[in-house]
């Protein structure tokens, strides 16, 4: 009895000590990312790094501010896209799709997610580029917006399904018509998760380089509208990591350290976001 | 105090198996005929026929699953809402078919408060009582604020409220929250009340708050009341229906019911021999 209650023990705790190895081997994988891309790029960001635009190889002092505004922008109009499609579609997944119809787009959302991401951007080439006849930002936009919007809807759909039926039969028990039960109820209850979900979203696409090779193919000056080429820092971070000059490969880590910034401010924002406030407490 | 209260003036009795409690000679609100209903190829109810009087609250009792909650959810047509949902029969307010009106339309004269308390959590206290009338196209904010108010009074809930009007409705406790349930439903000034199980989920001190709120209420309205406990069925109401599988086997004065049921099945179930 004695032996067998020792090996109990020592299982136990092997087991505690296995989970809690793999649970810190996870976390300390985020750390050493974190603490290499500063190591390796917070010397070379300054200012100029990120005001100017770049310089031609051999001169110093040029910056990826084209970068930096053309990631908002080409990220911004996917959102302006992506975001209402994936909303609108969950909440008519979870309101009206308990049917045929909305196990198919279901689905059909769960296989989009897992295409890669490369092959949106192939997509986004044959339907915006080629017509256009050019790179585009707005091509670059498209494909990330189609990478977003089965993410955002099946996230929508999942917070909206959480909403309580006894909520949707108070409203509909007022005499409300069922689309402003939806509108003016359910999706109120249910914005905090569609706000976050839909910021993750945005940090996803933030980081895709690959949608971005053929579509808003990169381009080292400024550029004011949406029909031209746009630089991306994902992309100019993969364009700058496999060039043989050493002064770019600074750069590139540079602005990974950037691109990591903004999605952890945009993840902590989230957090905020997401921290009960339902005044129980002031 | 609140027994006292609640005791319906004595009627003669009356001696038809179902339907209308005889010697009554208050306005009829709402007359149910021949009202079946069920879900899929289940029915729930056979045949139902009753009336529910103005001015009065009538408690419905029975074991579970005999069809009182389907009974009332087909009085505001929400029992369409759930899917496979069949209904037939009559039911007529104030003389007008319901069948004939638009749902949204009637749901705005039949009221409901439900088993839980279910505030909007996205909404503030005040904007839980002005939903029913914001959502519906108000636009008048003096208006507005008088009828929340008013309702909130009426709820019994205005005093412990009316410095916190824009706090969210949930901040509340269940019993608190159930009035303002209450008090949303009463803004859109109903002719009738369905309450469903509404304490079921609260404890004796809420309970008595409600009940004795039902008492003022039923001043200009109709109340009707799904209750599991005869007691409560007993203390708030004038008249009391039995339902059993899906038919109403006894429908008469409260008082009467509690004492003399006329059928065997109705003094089974009251004195606890089954259910």
């Amino acid at each position: 009895m004695g032996g067998y209650s020792m090996r109990r023990k020592i299982v136990n705790r092997l087991m505690f000590a296995l989970t809690a190895l793999c649970a810190l081997a996870s976390l300390s994988t985020l750390f050493f990312v974190l603490g290499y891309i500063s190591y390796r790029g917070l010397s070379s960001i300054n200012w100029a790094f990120v005001t100017r635009l770049p310089k031609p190889i051999g001169e110093t002092g040029g910056g990826i501010a084209n970068s930096i505004v053309g990631s908002a922008k080409i990220v911004g109009l996917a959102s302006l896209m992506g975001v209402p499609v994936g909303v609108l579609g969950g909440v008519y997944l979870s309101e009206y799709g308990h049917n045929k119809t909305g196990f198919c787009i279901r689905y059909a959302a769960d296989v989009l997610t897992g295409i890669p991401s490369i092959v949106m951007g192939l997509f986004a080439y044959v339907l915006v580029v080629i017509p256009l006849k050019h790179f585009s930002a707005l091509s670059g936009s498209v494909a990330l917006a189609i990478i977003m919007v089965p993410v955002v809807l099946r996230n929508t759909e999942e917070f909206v399904q959480l909403v309580p039926h006894t909520i949707r039969e108070a409203a509909l028990a007022l005499g409300v018509p069922q689309w402003k039960v939806v509108m003016r109820v359910v999706i109120p209850t249910a914005s905090r998760g569609i706000v976050t979900g839909s910021l993750l979203a945005v940090t996803r696409i933030a980081g895709e380089t690959a949608p971005l090779l053929f579509t808003s193919f990169g381009n080292p000056f400024w550029d004011n509208g949406w029909m031209n080429p746009m630089a991306a820092l994902p992309h100019t971070i993969f364009t700058y990591a496999i060039s043989p000059y050493e002064e770019l490969h600074r750069q590139a880590w540079a602005a990974a350290l950037i691109l990591i910034a903004f999605v952890i401010a945009v993840n902590a924002g989230t957090r905020l976001l997401l921290r009960p406030s339902t005044g129980v407490s002031h | 105090m609140v027994k006292t209260l609640a005791m319906p003036p004595q009627y003669i009795p009356d001696s038809s198996p179902q339907g209308s409690p005889g010697g009554a000679s208050q306005a009829v609100t709402l007359e149910v005929r021949h009202l079946k209903a069920g879900y899929g190829t289940t029915p729930v109810l056979r045949d139902v026929n009753i009336k529910f009087y103005d001015t009065k609250v009538t408690a419905i009792i029975g074991p579970s699953g005999c069809g009182k909650s389907t009974m009332i959810r087909c009085l505001n047509r929400m029992h369409e809402i759930t899917p496979g949902a069949s209904v037939e029969g009559e039911v007529l307010l104030e003389g007008k078919s319901i069948l004939a009106l638009d749902p949204v339309e009637l749901r705005r004269h039949v009221g409901m408060v439900f088993q839980r308390p279910n505030p909007f959590p996205s909404m503030s206290i005040f904007d839980n009582v002005a939903s029913g009338l914001v959502l519906n196209g108000a636009r008048n904010r003096p208006l507005i604020a008088e009828r929340v108010e008013d309702s909130l009074r009426k709820a019994a809930l205005w005093d412990e409220v009316k410095d916190k009007l824009r706090q969210p409705g949930m901040s509340l406790s269940g019993g608190q929250q159930q009035r303002l349930c209450i008090a949303r439903a009463l803004a859109v000034e109903p002719r009738v009340l369905l309450m469903d199980e509404p304490c079921s989920a609260l404890d004796p001190i809420a309970t008595a708050r409600i009940e004795e709120l039902m008492l003022g209420l039923k001043n200009n309205l109709t109340i009707i009341i799904v209750t599991h406990n005869m007691q409560q069925a007993a203390r708030v109401s004038d008249y009391t229906a039995f339902m059993l599988t899906g038919e109403l086997v006894e429908f008469t004065q409260t008082q009467q019911i509690f004492t003399k049921p006329s059928d065997k099945r109705t003094e089974d179930y009251i004195t606890g021999r089954f259910g």
